[in-house]
């Protein structure tokens, strides 16, 4: 549906995009990760054909965007960062206007903003100044804008930046939803949003794509060593090197006392093992009282910052 | 077409949603109508020759305040990246927005028609030089709108489009009045190049395609130069 061949783009002399290459299936939605200046946008804004390539070629649809740029345009629904609107107009000639643009049937169009007012939520302000909303609103009817011609696929360039937690969460599970009948290219530094939302994740930074997988295949390959952190209630003082000595046990990390008899010990697991049953039975063996224990799994967040930090 | 037709109009509307058309077409009717009063009884003949010249003259502040923003708005909000990403063409744009920034002026111009009714009612005004009068007031609009849209391309700051534009328009007025300090082959040149040289001519009544091509040929330059300044932000 979406191919990116050998992507390069040069703004002056900085390279911005380096060689990407992809390809996205229809109606997988696709997050687009990485740290601020890494390329998202100037991708994004390649396929959108807002920027042209300095060279390699991106294909919506079988469409260039060089040659066959409105065709792509057509096909394509986009909010950019920051959803920028025309604050002196009111929402709803606002949807009207975009609608013209995209030259729609007409007798679609009423029926068309209806179904979008709806699913974006924006019965109550649509005669409102696109000015006077909040930011949350504001996205929405940058979301609405970017439905109004039924695209199958559709662009959003960090969506939920400056909402607040609600606010993301009800822009989350609209693009969840959208997600069921549409492409979807999400781009965000937020990872938490990425893995609730996206059934692949791109990781690109520095111009380069570093990794390609849904989030579990991710997590999967790049799975480090478990982190087992415990409290418990002990009175043998030996009891942090019995815990040093159990089968599977790679280090302990931490120990330190939180109060009389009190400990909290944070461990690091052999690869691939899980000793927390032979936790319990020293526990046990050792008449301690086990408080808490946790298990810290790589997050795509570990994995993001694995693959994006600069390597000093 | 529609997409152009249907821009320009939203353009239209908000220069009436905002304070910027009800100041523009009052400031124009003001000056201009007291400028015209005050000279008319002096002048003591029934026509708007006086009329015309002031007109021309406002004309050099008031277009690039009028065409300051319709494209360094966009830029400075980020709202053009919306609208290139519509499936539209460059000029489609350009020319919706030139069109919308058109009405508006030529709107103002006409409602100094006003003053042909005074006239008529004094004497007998000659009907060919006022249309001709008109026309060519209309035409250099075109020119005059056709730089301040430019300017307006080529920066996110409506100030330094404002200044840019006047500049060069004054440039473009002050060509024939400078005439004089050159020697002949340079002064027919600048003569030429100079808009209000081709406005007496056809503010006589005469109208001549050679004038109009002139009129014609600045906009399309202006306006080709504004679609070309737009494409560039993919290259960049």
């Amino acid at each position: 549906m979406i191919s990116v061949r050998n992507l390069v783009k040069y703004y002056g002399p900085t390279l911005a995009v380096n060689n990407v290459s992809f390809e996205i299936e229809k109606g997988t939605v696709v997050g687009f990760l990485g740290p601020n200046g890494a390329g998202k946008s100037t991708t994004v804004r390649i396929i959108t054909c807002y920027l042209s390539p300095t060279s390699g070629s991106v294909q919506v649809e079988n469409h260039d965007v060089l040659t066959d740029s409105l065709e792509v345009r057509k096909r394509i629904g986009y909010l950019p960062e920051n959803a920028p609107l025309y604050l002196d107009m009111n929402v709803v000639d606002y949807l009207k206007f975009v609608q013209k643009m995209r030259v729609q049937e007409s007798s679609e169009n009423g029926r068309r903003i209806k179904i979008v007012v709806e699913r974006c939520g924006l019965g109550d302000v649509l005669h409102k100044n696109i000015g006077e909303l909040s930011k949350g609103y504001r996205q929405r009817v940058g979301l609405a804008q970017a439905l109004v011609h039924n695209p199958d696929i559709l662009i959003l360039d960090e969506p939920t930046v400056g909402l607040d937690p609600n606010q993301i969460i009800e822009i989350r599970d609209l693009i969840r939803e959208l997600g069921r009948e549409k492409t979807i290219i999400l781009c965000s530094h937020i990872l938490p949003e990425v893995e609730a939302t996206c059934n692949r994740v791109l990781i690109i930074n520095e111009g380069k794509i570093v990794a390609d997988g849904t989030p579990a295949e991710l997590q999967a390959s790049f799975e480090g060593k478990t982190r087992i952190s415990i409290q418990i209630k002990v009175n043998v003082d030996s009891f942090r090197d019995h815990i040093a000595q159990l089968n599977g046990i790679d280090r302990v990390l931490s120990s330190r006392p939180l109060g009389e008899n009190l400990l909290e010990i944070e461990i690091e697991a052999v690869k691939g093992f899980d000793p927390r049953e032979n936790i319990f039975n020293l526990c046990k063996a050792d008449n301690a009282v086990l408080l808490e224990m946790k298990r810290e799994e790589t997050s795509l967040e570990d994995i993001f910052r694995k693959l994006t930090r600069k390597e000093e | 077409m529609q997409q152009v037709l249907a821009l320009a109009r939203k353009e239209f509307r908000s220069y009436f949603d905002s304070p910027v058309a009800y100041v523009v077409i009052t400031l124009f009717l003001l000056i201009a109508g007291w400028q015209f009063s005050t000279s008319l009884f002096l002048s003591n003949s029934p026509d708007l020759r006086t009329l015309f010249s002031i007109v021309r003259f406002i004309l050099l502040f008031f277009i690039p305040a009028v065409s300051m923003r319709l494209i360094s708005e966009e830029k400075r909000l980020g709202t053009i990246e919306l609208l290139l990403t519509l499936p539209i063409k460059e000029w489609q744009l350009v020319l919706g927005k030139y069109l919308a920034a058109y009405l508006l002026i030529i709107i103002t111009i006409l409602l100094t028609l006003i003053h042909y009714i005074t006239i008529a009612s004094l004497g007998q005004p000659d009907l060919g030089a006022t249309f001709g009068g008109y026309l060519g007031l209309i035409l250099i609009v075109g020119v005059y709108l056709s730089i301040g849209i430019f300017t307006s391309s080529l920066s996110q700051n409506q100030i330094v489009a404002f200044i840019v534009a006047f500049v060069i328009i004054f440039a473009l007025f002050l060509l024939d009045k400078v005439v004089m300090f050159f020697p002949g082959f340079l002064a027919s040149v600048f003569e030429y190049l100079s808009i209000d040289y081709h406005f007496n001519n056809i503010a006589r009544g005469v109208i001549d395609s050679r004038d109009i091509i002139y009129y014609l040929s600045l906009i399309f330059f202006f306006l080709f130069l504004t679609v070309q300044t737009l494409e560039s932000r993919k290259w960049k």
